[in-house]
C-alpha cells in the first residue's frame, strides 16, 4: 500500500516506523522540517518531501497520484483538514485520515464525510476517519484507573469485548493454578487467557499452563465479566477513590474533566496561568499550582493515601521522575506517559506500575486502515511486538475461516483466535466453536511479523 | 560496528559477485576461444569463498547501521578489485602478474578506463568481453545492484546506498523503498545500455563489438576492444553515438528515470546541474573544435570537428575513449580536456571527477564572497535552481573540494617519486582519481610503462574517485573506530 505521512512530529514518526516495517507498504514521510526528515530517513526505508503537507504541489511530488492513503498528522488541525481535501479534490486518494485534536472541530460530525459513502450535497471535509491521540490517550487512562490493576485495557466489538493485560500477584485465586481451573472457579464466566509473558517471553496458554507471581497475562472477556477474572489473577485491590493528575495539558485536563464526577481528583500544575485556566473549566477537581515533582507539595496533598497517581505531562523524564517519587511516597499506583520504547520497557519492569505509551494507543487506529482483509480494529501490544486484531469473517462454509471450527482454521505460530462477536453476542473461542459469515474474529498474535498470515486468512 | 552483519553481506555479495563470471564462460564456447576454463575456475573459486564468508554467520539478522555501510562498500570495492582480477590472472592470455591484473581489474569496475594491456586484438574474446562487462557492472554500481536483488537489506541497503552513490546530496529516494530505487536505476540503465548497443550496431559494429562498446560508454568507462580504441573503427556515424550515448551517461540516472516516468523531458534543462553540465559539454566543443580550426592542420574540415567534439565530450565526461592522438593536439588543449576532467558528470551519474554539481556550488560560492565584499551588509543565500542550497552543504562541498586537491597532491608527488616526468604523473593521477583512463606523456596510450609502485597509487586513486574519497577515507580515521 503507498501511504504518504503528513508530519514527522511524534505521532507521525511512530506511525512511519509501524507502517514502514510492514513490508508492503511503500511510506512517504511529508514535513516542513528538514532536520526531522533527515534524522528519520536515516533510520527507515522511507522517502521523505520537505514542503508544507496541504499544498497540492508538494503533495504531487510525495506521490498523491498513485498513493492508497494519507494520513495527516501535523500538529495543526487546519493543515490536516485541508490536506485530506486537496488529496480528495486534486487526486481522489482512497483512504484519508486526520489528526484532529480539537473539539470545536470533532463536535460537529456533519463537517467531515467518508467519501466512500459521500452526502448527497458533498459538503463537508472528505475526512474517511479522524482520529485524536489525546482523546485515544484520554479514554485509555479513563479505563486503566477504572480497571484498578490492569496494564492495559483494550476494547474490541465496539466495547462489548475487552482485552486485558495484567500482573498476575500472589494471592490471586488462580495464580500457582492450571489454566483450565479457571472455568471451575468461575463456571457462570466465559473469559479466556491469550497470552502469557513470563519475563519477557511469549507462553503459549494450554490447559495445564500454571499462571505464576509476577506473570504478564492478557485475557479476553464479555464487558461485564472483567473485573470477576481480573480478580482471579491478583488480590482484590479496594475501589479506587483518589486520583492525583500531574500535568494540566490537553491530556491532564480532558483525563480530569471525564472522571472527576466519580473521583476525587487533584491536578497539579506548573504553569501559574495553566493552573488558573484550568481551575476555571473544572468543576470538581482541586487545581493545584506547583512542580509535581515537590515532595513537600506531594506529602502536603497526602500522596501516601492517593489510590492512583498519574503523571501525563509532556516531558516523558518528568513523568518518571514524578511517578517514582509518589511510587515511593506511598502512592498505591502509579502511572506515567512514556513515548520512548525503551524508557517504558526499563520503566514498567520495576519502579513504576504502568507505562502508557500514548504511540501504540494511537497506532492501532492507523493499522486498521492498512490491514488487508476486513479489520475493524488492531491494537498493537507490547510496544509493538504483539497486536490483537479484530477481523471480519466473510465468504462461504468451506473457506478458509467461515464454516470451520476454531481448531482447523490455520493460523500461523503464535496467533490464538480469543473470541467471537455474533450479533450482539459474545462467544469465546474455544477449539469446537464453529465461525459464521459475519462473525467478528478477535485473533492474538504474539509475534507481529505474522500478521500477513492472518491478513491472508480473512482476505477473500 | 556489527562485524557479523557485516561479514554476512561480503559473503553475499561475493556470491553474487561470482555470477558475474558466467557471461564470459558463455562468451568463451560461443566463440570457442578456448577461454573459458579461467573464467570458470575464478566462478567456483569466488563463489567457495563468498559461501565460506556467509555460512558461519548466515542466521545473524542485524541490520547494518550507517557507518557499517562504509565498511562494506569499501571492503566490497576492494575484494571485488582483486577478485576481479582473478580470471585475468588465471587467464593463460593475457600473461600478466597480479600487479597488472589487479590494475586492469580495478580500472574496469571503477569505470577508468586505463589499462595495461597492450594487443589487445590479440586477445581471447571472452577476456575482452570480460573487460567490457566489468565496467558495466562498477558504473551504477555493483554494490547498489545488490541492492536491487537482495531485499532484505532494509535501512541497511540506504547505508550502502550512500556510501557508493556519487554525488554531494544523497538523501534523494526515487521511491520509498531502497530496493525499488535501486531496481529502477538499474533498469533505467540496462535500457539505456541496449538503446546504446543498438545504436552501435546500426552505425556499423558487429554485435560483439557494438555490446561491449555499449557497455563501456554508458558506464563512463573507456575500454575497448581495440589498441586504437574507437579510432579503431573510423566511423562519425560511431563517434557520434558515442558522442549521444556518453552525454547520457553522464547525467544524473534520477534524471533519466523521472523523465522516462513522466514523458516530460524539459526537465533535463530545468535541472540546474543538467543544465550547467550540457553549456559546459558545448562550450568545451566549440572550443576544442576553433582552435583545432585555428591550428589548422586537418585536411577535412567535417572529421575535424567531429573528431574534437569526440574526444572533447570523451575526455570532459571522465569516459577516456579517443580517435586521434589528442595528446599530440596544438597548446594548451590536451591540459585543457584534462581539466575539464576534474568536473566530470553529474552527480548520481556513471562518471568521475568531482560533479558538476559541487564545482556549480564552488562557483556560486566564489561569486557570493565577491558580491559580500561590495556589500558588506547583503545576505546572501547560496541558490541552485531556484532554492537556497544549506550551508551544511555547501560547507561539504567545500571539504570536499580540499581533501580531493590535497589527495591529488599527495598521490602525484609519490607517483614522481617513483621516477616518473611531472607531465606523466599529474595526468596519471588526474586521469586515475577522475576515474578518466588516458593521460598525457607516457601515459598517453597504456599504463604499461609504469613501474609497480607506480601501478598501485593508480589503483588507490581509482579506488578513491570511485568512492567519492570519503568513503575511503572515514575507514582511515580513529573517531571511526572508536567504539
Amino acid at each position: 500500500m503507498k501511504i504518504i505521512i503528513l508530519g514527522a512530529g511524534q505521532v507521525g514518526r511512530t506511525a512511519a516506523y509501524h507502517l514502514a516495517r510492514e513490508e508492503a507498504n511503500d511510506v512517504t514521510v511529508v514535513d516542513v522540517n528538514d532536520h526531522l526528515l533527515r534524522d528519520l530517513q536515516d533510520r527507515l526505508d522511507i522517502r521523505t518531501v520537505m514542503g508544507s503537507g496541504a499544498h497540492p504541489n508538494i503533495l504531487e511530488l510525495a506521490g498523491a497520484a498513485s498513493a492508497d492513503m494519507i494520513v495527516a498528522l501535523t500538529n495543526s488541525d487546519e493543515v490536516n483538514m485541508v490536506a485530506c481535501q486537496v488529496a480528495w479534490t486534486l487526486f481522489r486518494t482512497r483512504t484519508k485520515i486526520a489528526r484532529i485534536r480539537s473539539l470545536a472541530y470533532t463536535g460537529h460530525e456533519a463537517l467531515f464525510f467518508d467519501t466512500d459513502t459521500p452526502p448527497p450535497d458533498g459538503a463537508g471535509f472528505p475526512v474517511d476517519v479522524y482520529i485524536s491521540p489525546e482523546e485515544l490517550v484520554t479514554q485509555y487512562v479513563e479505563r486503566l484507573i477504572r480497571y484498578s490493576g490492569a496494564l492495559q485495557v483494550l476494547d474490541f466489538a465496539d466495547g462489548r469485548v475487552r482485552l486485558v493485560g495484567l500482573k498476575a500477584v500472589r494471592g490471586g485465586p488462580l495464580v500457582g493454578q492450571q489454566l483450565r481451573n479457571l472455568r471451575e472457579h468461575l463456571p457462570n464466566v466465559d473469559a479466556r487467557v491469550v497470552a502469557i509473558y513470563r519475563a519477557g517471553n511469549s507462553i503459549a496458554p494450554e490447559g495445564d499452563t500454571v499462571i505464576e507471581h509476577e506473570d504478564e497475562v492478557f485475557f479476553l472477556a464479555a464487558t461485564e465479566d472483567m473485573r470477576k477474572v481480573m480478580v482471579e489473577m491478583r488480590r482484590v485491590d479496594d475501589a479506587v477513590k483518589r486520583v492525583v493528575i500531574a500535568g494540566g495539558g490537553n491530556i491532564g485536563l480532558r483525563l480530569a474533566q471525564r472522571i472527576e464526577e466519580r473521583y476525587q481528583v487533584k491536578i497539579i500544575e506548573r504553569d501559574a496561568t495553566r493552573a488558573r485556566r484550568i481551575a476555571e473549566i473544572l468543576r470538581n477537581a482541586v487545581v493545584l499550582h506547583g512542580d509535581a515533582a515537590d515532595e513537600e507539595l506531594l506529602i502536603e496533598e497526602n500522596i501516601d493515601s492517593a489510590d492512583v497517581f498519574c503523571a501525563v505531562t509532556n516531558a516523558e523524564e518528568a513523568n518518571i521522575l514524578s511517578a517514582m517519587l509518589a511510587k515511593r511516597l506511598g502512592a498505591h499506583r502509579v502511572m506515567a506517559l512514556i513515548n520512548r520504547p525503551a524508557y517504558a520497557e526499563m520503566m514498567q519492569s520495576g519502579s513504576i506500575d504502568v507505562a502508557i505509551s500514548p504511540q501504540s494507543v494511537t497506532i492501532g487506529s492507523l493499522l486498521a486502515h492498512v490491514r488487508r482483509g476486513d479489520v475493524v480494529r488492531v491494537h498493537s501490544l507490547r510496544r509493538g511486538a504483539a497486536e490483537a486484531i479484530e477481523a471480519i469473517a466473510h465468504g462461504s462454509r468451506g473457506g478458509k475461516v467461515v464454516g470451520r471450527r476454531v481448531e482447523e482454521i490455520k493460523l500461523p505460530k503464535g496467533a490464538t483466535i480469543g473470541a467471537i462477536v455474533r450479533g450482539q453476542d459474545v462467544i469465546m473461542g474455544h477449539h469446537d466453536t464453529l465461525v459464521e459469515a459475519d462473525d467478528h474474529v478477535i485473533v492474538f498474535l504474539s509475534d507481529r511479523r505474522h500478521v500477513e498470515a492472518v491478513e491472508r486468512l480473512f482476505q477473500e | 560496528m556489527s562485524f557479523r552483519a557485516i561479514q554476512r553481506i561480503l559473503g553475499l555479495l561475493l556470491m553474487v559477485f561470482s555470477l558475474s563470471m558466467l557471461p564470459p564462460v558463455g562468451v568463451a564456447l560461443f566463440y570457442g576461444d578456448g577461454g573459458f576454463a579461467a573464467f570458470l575456475a575464478a566462478f567456483g573459486w569466488l563463489l567457495a569463498v563468498g559461501a565460506a564468508i556467509w555460512w558461519p554467520v548466515r542466521h545473524d539478522r542485524r541490520d547494518l547501521r550507517l557507518r557499517d555501510g562504509f565498511v562494506v562498500v569499501t571492503l566490497f570495492w576492494t575484494v571485488l578489485g582483486i577478485a576481479g582480477a582473478l580470471p585475468l590472472y588465471i587467464s593463460p592470455q593475457p600473461a600478466i602478474g597480479l600487479t597488472d591484473a589487479i590494475f586492469e581489474s580495478m580500472s574496469g569496475l571503477t569505470t577508468t578506463g586505463a589499462t595495461v594491456l597492450v594487443g589487445l586484438e590479440s586477445l581471447p574474446r571472452a577476456v575482452l568481453y570480460y573487460r567490457q562487462q566489468m565496467q558495466w557492472l562498477g558504473g551504477m554500481g555493483i554494490v547498489i545492484l545488490a541492492v536491487a536483488l537482495l531485499p532484505m537489506l532494509g535501512v541497511g541497503g540506504m547505508a550502502l546506498y550512500r556510501a557508493e552513490m556519487p554525488g554531494p546530496v544523497k538523501d534523494a529516494k526515487l521511491t520509498p523503498r531502497i530496493t525499488q530505487t535501486a531496481r529502477m536505476l538499474w533498469v533505467v540503465y540496462v535500457a539505456i545500455t541496449a538503446a546504446c548497443a543498438t545504436g552501435y550496431f546500426f552505425a556499423g559494429m558487429s554485435p560483439f563489438d557494438a555490446i561491449g562498446h555499449a557497455f563501456s560508454t554508458v558506464a563512463i568507462g573507456g575500454f575497448s576492444h581495440y589498441d586504437a580504441s574507437m579510432g579503431h573503427f573510423e566511423s562519425r556515424a560511431v563517434e557520434l553515438v558515442a558522442v549521444f550515448f556518453m552525454l547520457v551517461g553522464a547525467m544524473n540516472f534520477g534524471l533519466h528515470f523521472v523523465a522516462w516516468r513522466s514523458g516530460r523531458f524539459g526537465i533535463y534543462w530545468r535541472d540546474p546541474e543538467c543544465a550547467a553540465f550540457l553549456r559546459l559539454m558545448l562550450l568545451l566543443s566549440m572550443i576544442t573544435v576553433t582552435y583545432l580550426l585555428v591550428a589548422g592542420d586537418y585536411d577535412d574540415t567535417l572529421q575535424l570537428a567531429t573528431d574534437g567534439v569526440f574526444q572533447a565530450i570523451s575526455i570532459a565526461t571522465t569516459t577516456g575513449f579517443t580517435t586521434s592522438h589528442f595528446h599530440h593536439w596544438p597548446g594548451g588543449l590536451p591540459v585543457l580536456l584534462l581539466f575539464a576532467s576534474f568536473i566530470g558528470g553529474c552527480a548520481g551519474s556513471t562518471a568521475g571527477g568531482l560533479k558538476v554539481v559541487r564545482c556549480l556550488l564552488l562557483v556560486k560560492q566564489g561569486r557570493r564572497e565577491i558580491i559580500r565584499l561590495v556589500h558588506p551588509n547583503a545576505q546572501i543565500p547560496v541558490q541552485l535552481g531556484g532554492r537556497a542550497v544549506p550551508l551544511r552543504i555547501v560547507d561539504a562541498v567545500w571539504g570536499f573540494f580540499a581533501v580531493y586537491v590535497g589527495v591529488f597532491a599527495v598521490l602525484m608527488l609519490s607517483l614522481m617519486a617513483t621516477g616518473l616526468d611531472q607531465v606523466t604523473a599529474f595526468s596519471a593521477i588526474a586521469a586515475t582519481l577522475n576515474n578518466l583512463g588516458p593521460g598525457l606523456g607516457g601515459v598517453a596510450q597504456n599504463y604499461a610503462a609504469i613501474g609497480p609502485v607506480g601501478k598501485w597509487v593508480c589503483v588507490l586513486a581509482m579506488l578513491l574517485g570511485r568512492l567519492e574519497i570519503f568513503t575511503l577515507l572515514i575507514l582511515f580515521t580513529v573517531t571511526f573506530w572508536r567504539k
